[in-house]
């Protein structure tokens, strides 16, 4: 046989995130276009009533509007200038809103059609159990069909992999463009329909009814159709509906107030007094929140089939993550090799190379890759040699040469075994070498060889084979501990290895030799200490602890029944997204508190442009509350109103890209967000207004 | 400022300093801290507590739910309504009655029965004119003890749901109530009303002494002094934070407040118990970091008010100044503004009166509040609008700091990324809920009665202008707040004040504490996220500051416009 080598495969290098199909950045001028639209079609009352503080802003909006109209033919053109105006920005004030609930439901809602357009109706060919096939539409298929798809057909359904093997494009998914492989058995089995078969045959077992597949899911979640008040979104909702009937019964005792007083107000004036009382910044802000969080977890390729499970992102307490795949990669590397006393290292070299000449196994190529490239060795060839592969029996692999010479490689207890069972000697000496290359984390091979079947066998040395750990890391791990969160690597590793690993890598505590009701075990154990967990799988074994964990992220390329157990999905099937999505859960509540504080704190300011105008007429003394010296008690009274509907325009785009968000303690990102949201929600009014003020006022429009 | 009136304020600083930590370790053990269930002074209060559970068939082993924990409350409260109703109803014809005090009127009577149940303590009338002395006794004294106890028990089960994780019950409250009384107000009481006693303060059973008077210049010849068991329920009207006191004046009245000291002596007590509750609370939660930055809050709040009372009234009315009146400090004045202030205690000792009494719900009063300035008078008006926080009355302040720093800690909280959590309890949609009914109960308990005054001509009495409306509103957030003092120039006795401000108080009481123990219902159920770096803390100065910032705000958005046509313009007028 002829040994050929094959370039040592490169670590992966991390992947280039490429953006879900049909994406568009956040202001496509085409989204603007829909969701101005959209924002006009929202006022229907029965759309408003689902936000009570913006349904009392349009109830606002229509009486003004009517008072106005009414006093259109009796009143000085002043007044009337001045409740067209009112009545004017009350309505913009709403509109503004709903623009912003429409413009975060725009790139989902373009997502979707994109969408939807692979969804077309294709036929299926039904293999019958007599062996014969039928054809049928993809819309009348029914669970436990056989499908045969063959290359260049599209998957009809969602389906397992009952037979053959193919290359599949699931870029119409996943927006990645590189086939992935799919087949029959394993862990690989899941295919989606709506994806492109590129080669081969494969014969698919469908497992969900049209209508119910993962497109139809993924699709419902994109457009937001059913979205859902999220348990934090609801307590905040319930915050703002009290704020704002504390605000409704300030308002309406003023005027009882004021009749005492002898100032009585108009009903326009109450009316734009309550709306810039009113939390309308958050309260317009607030589903484009959450929408925006969601699209954003879209955009990283992760589908979230709840906000729910969002939100439990963001309070996750502990991570469990797979060594293999997520904290290191994988495949482990030849670093060293360890030669016994009386063998030189070149010699072990040697035999580790030879041993491993037909090893395709990624460890197998890089003992050869080290051999050539340290020790400079050459590979000579043997036609005649035979392979002796890996067995469970002998856990051992190796080659006989024609030449007679025998090599081995294997893991240290086997080879002992094997080794004095064949009457040879094993020194003693290795052991501890071993149990050193274990502690480090690594994995110890030991190399045997004999010139002859007849003489003893030799033992040569050990192979260090070392997991590497992925690139920064530790960086993450350290930054999840700044936010308070505790990483645990789950690992089928020896208690040894695992615990070098861990510390390689600064996770903060291992589960090694782990079995799946192990991992269940844990997940139960942290929970009952009131930690929330999240984790990824793809394994079948996987799912029970899927759905046991508060949040269970399903890698795309896993079984249909991790998909179906996880309440998240990541098409990029990439593990590291786990701590992507704890930030974007956290980054979502953080902008609603934040947005609430500058809401509420805005108030401040709006009291003393409104209040001093209310009653500066009546009362003059009251004019010493003016502290902005606005100009007139209309101009004050519009300037509010204006500046308290342009604020939600202007921070629009701060509710669709989020607060930023970094890893710290949360004492720090909490002082950094007060300074900002409250403090600056006080003062920002204060400019803000004065401005306004000035502009209305050089316009003349009211006086 | 005079000198001894900062001397007065420092020393009782050191006295609270001194007396607040050993007694809220020791109420701690009364609740249960300790793992054996053990307290001191087991050997003699044991027996009497077990006495009276035998009496009132109380099974004290067995544990409530939240919703029965309140309803027992609830009838408890009931029950001493319709006793006290019926007790004045009845007094011109029972006994103890020396001085032969007529029935009261039904109207009257309800509100009376309600003002002294809730611990508000509020009086339409003059007690020395209208009560006898039994009802002074068995009824105002000892709903004194018992709506304090019974307030302290709302704190406890609201603390035991925060403690306490996946469980169902909150305590018995028939166990808390019995203890407190036994083991932490009576013994206290007694202590005080001694010292009082020693200091001057009427203790009989006589009906009037009539007393020739010195000054002959007037018509009036012979006084009638009412006398009676006063000093034993002066003490608790202190402690328990009642403020409801026999005589009219009030702390004001000598037989009540006999000198400075016992002025100190007071203020000391009625301050003690709502603060040693939030160093309990730190022992009971296992963190007593906690409390402090709690106990910072409400210290904070009430200095502010202190000194600013303090100072509006020492500065006196600027108009007598521009009339050529002396306010200043002088050897042979106290100098301030002395209208219907005591020569005894002065402006300044009046002002150190009024804000811990506005701020603990107590609304015993030493001076007239009506004749403050109207900013000295606005300060205890606002310290009341603030919800009784500062400390708060005994139990209800405490629960309502927590109220405030569960909001705090839920806005703040969204802001560090996390689902908000309160000493390792999630504050989700359940509990903000009530959070929200709490906080709207008192402006609903205030602002629909106080503006229905305003304009209703049957209602107005007496005032008009700003300072009317001043009195309107501190009326109704006295009575909404559950604390009791007044701007007493308005006539409260009629038909209509004496049924919306009955009303009032029935609201503010209940609408809070029914919601407080429902939250600590909610949260026993609920299991400990352990605090990790990415939890906010709770026991930092910050969060201190985010509390009172959240308190302020609230109270101040929602009060704003009515003080600026109350106090703040009366005060732009001067």
């Amino acid at each position: 046989m002829t040994a050929t080598l094959q370039q040592t495969p490169e670590p992966r290098a991390p992947k280039v995130r490429t953006k879900a199909p049909g994406s568009k950045s956040i202001f496509d001028p085409a989204i603007v276009k829909t969701a101005s639209v959209d924002s006009l079609k929202k006022l229907n009352p029965r759309t408003m009533m689902r936000n009570p503080v913006m349904f009392i802003v349009e109830v606002g909006s229509v009486l003004t509007t009517y008072l106005f109209i009414r006093d259109l033919s009796d009143a000085t053109s002043k007044q009337n200038w001045f409740a067209g105006l009112v009545a004017a920005w009350l309505w913009f004030t709403v509109l503004f809103a709903n623009f912003a609930e429409a413009m975060a439901e725009g790139r989902g809602k373009a997502q979707a059609a994109a969408l939807r357009k692979t969804r077309a109706d294709t036929i299926a060919t039904i293999k019958m159990p007599d062996g014969t096939t039928t054809q049928k539409a993809s819309s009348a298929l029914q669970v436990d069909d056989l499908c045969i798809v063959i290359a260049g057909e599209i998957i009809p359904g969602d389906g397992e992999v009952v037979e053959g093997i193919a290359t599949v494009d699931e870029s119409a998914i996943t927006g990645e463009s590189a086939p992935v492989i799919r087949e029959s058995g394993g862990d690989r089995s899941a295919v989606t329909g709506g994806t492109r078969v590129l080669s081969d045959r494969i014969v698919v077992r469908i497992t969900a009814k049209p209508g119910e597949t993962f497109l139809d899911r993924m699709i419902a979640l994109v457009e937001g159709a059913n979205r859902q008040k999220t348990p934090n979104e609801i307590a905040l909702s319930i915050l703002l509906a009290g704020l704002t009937i504390l605000f409704l019964l300030a308002v309406t005792t003023l005027q009882p107030f004021a009749i005492y007083s002898g100032a009585p107000q108009s009903i326009i004036v109450l009316i734009a007094l309550l709306v810039c009382l009113i939390p309308t910044t958050i309260g317009g802000l607030l589903s484009a929140i959450g929408i925006a969080g969601m699209d954003r977890l879209v955009q990283r390729n992760v589908l979230a089939m709840s906000g729910r499970a969002v939100e439990a992102a963001g309070d996750c307490t502990t991570l469990l993550l797979d060594k293999t795949g997520t904290i290191t990669y994988g495949s482990r590397q030849a670093s060293e090799f360890i030669p016994v006393t009386g063998v030189s290292a070149s010699d072990l070299a040697e035999g580790a190379l030879v041993s491993s000449l037909a090893d395709e196994t990624p460890e197998g190529r890089s003992i050869v890759e080290l051999g050539l490239h340290d020790f400079g060795l050459t590979i000579v060839e043997d036609a005649n040699a035979v392979l002796v592969p890996f067995t469970a029996q002998t856990r051992m692999s190796g080659m006989d040469m024609s030449s007679g010479r025998q090599v081995r490689k294997g893991a240290a207890d086997s080879v002992r075994r094997f080794v004095e069972a064949e009457g040879g000697s094993f020194p003693l000496e290795v052991l501890p070498v071993v149990e050193r290359v274990s502690k480090d984390g690594a994995t110890p091979l030991v190399v045997i060889d004999r010139s002859t079947p007849a003489a003893p066998w030799r033992v040569l040395g050990v192979i260090r084979l070392k997991d590497t750990v992925k690139a920064g890391m530790r960086e993450r791990f350290d930054q999840m501990r700044a936010m308070g969160i505790r990483t645990i690597m789950i690992t089928g590793d020896n208690p040894l290895t695992a615990a070098a690993i861990a510390d390689e890598a600064g996770v903060d505590g291992f589960l090694a030799e782990a079995t799946p009701e192990d991992k269940m075990a844990l997940i139960k154990r942290e929970q009952a200490g009131g930690n929330l967990v999240a984790m990824t799988g793809d394994g079948t074994n996987d799912a029970p602890a899927l759905a046991q964990a508060d949040v269970g992220v399903a890698m795309n390329t896993g079984t249909q029944a991790a998909k179906e157990a996880g309440n998240m999905v990541d098409l990029d099937s990439n593990p590291t997204k786990l701590i992507e999505i704890v930030e974007v859960g956290k980054q979502l509540l953080i902008t609603r508190g934040s947005l609430t504080t500058f809401s509420i704190a805005n108030d401040v300011a709006k009291y003393f442009a409104i209040i001093p105008a209310m009653f500066s007429g009546v009362l003059p003394v009251l004019n010493r509350l003016n502290v902005m010296k606005l100009d007139s008690p209309r101009s004050a009274i519009l300037s509010a109103v204006i500046f308290n509907a342009l604020i939600i325009i202007i921070l629009v785009p701060l509710a669709l890209r989020g607060v930023k968000f970094r890893a710290e303690a949360a004492s720090l990102v909490l002082r950094r967000n007060l300074l900002v949201y409250r403090v600056g929600g006080i003062i920002a009014p204060f400019i803000g207004i004065k401005l306004i003020d000035l502009l209305v006022t050089v316009t003349g429009v009211v006086k | 400022m005079s000198w001894q009136a900062i001397v007065q304020g420092l020393v009782l600083i050191a006295m609270l300093a001194v007396a607040v930590p050993p007694l809220g370790k020791y109420m701690a053990a009364v609740y249960g801290v300790r793992a054996d269930g053990s307290a001191p002074g087991d050997r003699f209060f044991g027996p009497v507590e077990r006495f009276i559970y035998r009496l009132c068939r109380i099974d004290h082993k067995r544990e409530q739910r939240w919703n029965v924990y309140a309803l027992s409350l609830v009838a408890f409260s009931v029950m001493s309504v319709l006793f006290l109703y019926a007790l004045l109803r009845l007094q011109g014809s029972l006994f103890f009655n020396p001085t032969d005090r007529q029935s009261v009127s039904p109207m009257g009577s309800f509100n009376a029965a309600i003002s002294f149940v809730t611990n508000t303590n509020w009086q339409w009338f003059s007690g020395e004119a209208a009560i006898s002395h039994l009802s002074q006794m068995i009824g105002f004294t000892v709903q004194n003890f018992v709506s304090a106890a019974a307030g302290m028990a709302v704190v406890v089960g609201l603390i035991r749901g925060i403690t306490r994780k996946r469980s169902r019950t909150i305590g018995n409250f028939w166990v808390d109530l019995t203890r407190t009384v036994v083991r932490i107000l009576l013994p206290l009481a007694l202590v005080f009303t001694v010292v009082l006693i020693s200091q001057g303060a009427v203790q009989n059973l006589h009906g009037n002494t009539t007393a020739t008077t010195i000054d002959k210049t007037t018509q009036v010849t012979t006084q009638a002094i009412p006398g009676g068991p006063f000093a034993s329920q002066e003490a608790i009207k202190e402690l328990g934070t009642n403020g409801g006191g026999p005589y009219n004046a009030n702390s004001a009245h000598p037989f009540e407040n006999p000198n400075p000291v016992t002025n100190i002596l007071e203020i000391f007590s009625l301050l003690l118990i709502p603060l040693s509750l939030v160093s309990m609370f730190g022992r009971l939660v296992g963190d007593r970091r906690q409390a402090r930055i709690l106990l910072a809050v409400m210290v904070g709040i009430l200095m502010v008010f202190t000194v600013f009372t303090m100072l509006a009234e020492q500065n006196g009315n600027p108009k007598l100044t521009t009339a050529g009146v002396d306010q200043s400090i002088s050897t042979t004045q106290s100098g301030g503004n002395m209208e219907g202030k005591e020569l005894r205690f002065g402006a300044a000792g009046c002002g150190l009166f009024a804000a811990p009494t506005t701020g603990t719900s107590t609304g015993a009063v030493n001076c007239m509040h009506d004749s403050f300035t109207p900013l000295g008078g606005m300060a205890p008006m606002m310290h009341m609008m603030l919800g009784e926080i500062s400390p708060g009355g005994v139990g209800v302040g405490l629960v309502g700091v927590l109220i405030m720093a569960l909001l705090a800690v839920f806005i703040a909280g969204l802001m560090v990324g996390r689902t908000p959590e309160y000493l390792g309890k999630k504050i989700q949609a359940a509990e903000m809920k009530l959070v929200a009914i709490y906080i709207l109960a008192m402006p609903f308990a205030m602002k629909p009665f106080a503006a229905a005054s305003a304009v209703l001509k049957s209602a107005n009495t007496y005032q008009s202008g700003p300072h009317g409306l001043s009195e309107i509103l501190y009326n109704f957030a006295s009575t909404a707040n559950n604390n009791g003092s007044a701007f007493a120039y308005q006539g409260t006795g009629t038909q209509w004040y004496t049924t919306t401000q009955g009303l009032s108080m029935l609201m503010g009481r209940f609408l809070t504490i029914i919601p407080a123990l429902a939250i600590g219902g909610a949260l026993v159920r609920k299991p400990k996220v352990p605090a990790t770096v990415g939890t906010m803390p709770t026991h930092t100065a910050l969060f201190g500051f985010l509390v009172a910032g959240v308190a302020i705000i609230v109270a101040g958005l929602t009060f704003f416009p009515a003080l600026a046509l109350g106090p703040i313009l009366e005060h732009f007028s001067l």
